[in-house]
Order: C-alpha cells, then structure tokens, then sequence
C-alpha cells in the first residue's frame, strides 16, 4: 500500500525521509524528490487549491500504477494544499526498492504524472496581482515517455 | 436526474460560486454544459473556450463527450498544474 499525505501543514523533508528510508530498510535503494515554492519574480505567496476525494483517489492511483510497473517496497506521494511562502516545500515523492533503477524511474513517473493528472491547482499572488499558473505543453508531454 | 456540479479554480471565480445543484436530462458531458451555459452570463463566460477545461466525473478524469447517465458529481477545472 502506498502511503498517501494530502495536508495544508508544513512538513519536514528530512523527517519524513529519514523515517521512510527506517520503514523500508530491508530495501537497498531510497529515492526522494522535493518539490519547493520558487521565490522568482518577486512571488510573495502561492495558494494550492486542490479537488478533496478526487486527490487522494488520484494519488493513489499513480502511486499504485508506480508499484505495479517497478518492482518496489514502498512508495510515498505527500502534497499541501493551502497558502504557502517562497522556501517553503510544496510536495514531495519517495520509492523504495532493492534496486536503485526502478526507485529512479519509479520516482520520476509518479512526479510526471502528478504534475498534470492530480487535481491541484497554483495561484500565485505578487505586488502585481494574482494569477493562476498556467498548464504547461511540456508536463503533459513528459506522460509520453512513459 | 440530480447531480452536484463542482467548480475549481478559476472556473469558480468566473462563476462566482463552487457548486451547483442541477436538474438535468443531459446524456453527455457536453450536453450538461451547454445546460449551465444557459443558465447566466457568468456560467456562460467561464465556459465559452472548453479547450481550456477538464471534466471529472464522480472523481474520475473523464472526456467532454463521456456518457453523465447515472453520474451523481461532475466536476469542471482548468488543466491540472501540481508538483
């Protein structure tokens, strides 16, 4: 079973690696990937709306199709909803397997397809005003890899 | 029949609300829009380019001309940006 995290709390990166990489520590490979809030362009505030039910029935889904294709001991998709500040982390993605091949592939398939088949949404507000963060061509692109 | 029609993102604001309440005998997911489309100018406006919209239906990604028979919550929303 994939461990599944849709929260607005803050969470703390290494915490949650660390007692992942402790859970599965009869695997030998560990991948994380940290997603951050960028500071860019003077971006005072992000604002994540997200769709409940739908989320986790999506991220369940993704993590599962993940575990089904690489052979894995574990796999962890958690997501934010809610205000957050530049720094701040927004996301992030672990696998475990024997193997580090399938723990990479495996990781960088859950986060092609959360990017644009998990029902989030980006605000961004600056002195300028607010804007919804547009879709890009390239997300959607990357689901054909694989 | 009834379904609960949800709204996220900037669609809700165009709207000005995040759910409403339909009676309908729309066969298609298309059919049910052109029904809201009717129903103000608001709703009219948020659905004017459906390029730009995804539907689910009962939390499933689903296409515009999907069958709605016997869905009980439709959701409209722009492409997804996560991660």
């Amino acid at each position: 079973m994939p461990d599944i995290r849709v929260q607005p709390d803050p969470f703390d990166y290494g915490q949650v690696c660390a007692a992942f990489a402790q859970a599965h520590c009869d695997n030998g490979a560990i991948v994380s990937f940290c997603g951050i809030v960028r500071g860019e362009n003077g971006l005072q505030a992000m604002e994540i709306e997200h769709y409940p039910g739908m989320t986790e029935r999506a991220l369940h889904r993704i993590a599962e199709q993940a575990m089904t294709r690489w052979t894995l001991g574990g796999a962890l998709i958690l997501h934010r909803h809610g205000p957050l500040t530049p720094g701040e982390p927004i996301m992030m993605v672990a696998t475990a397997a024997r193997h580090r091949a399938d723990a990479f592939a495996a990781a960088d398939f859950m986060m092609d397809y959360l990017k644009s088949r998990a029902p989030f949404w980006k605000k961004e507000r600056r002195a300028s005003g607010e804007r919804w963060v547009a879709a890009r061509d390239l997300d959607e692109q990357a689901l054909s890899r694989w | 029949m009834r379904v609960t029609v949800l709204y996220f993102a900037w669609l809700r604001e165009r709207i000005g609300h995040a759910q409403d309440q339909v009676e309908t005998d729309a066969a298609t997911v298309t059919e049910l829009v052109d029904q809201l489309r009717a129903r103000d100018d608001r709703h009219a406006l948020a659905f004017a380019d459906l390029t730009a919209i995804r539907v689910a239906i009962d939390q499933d990604l689903a296409d515009l001309d999907a069958p709605i028979t016997g869905a009980r919550e439709i959701a409209f929303f722009p492409p997804m940006t996560g991660g």
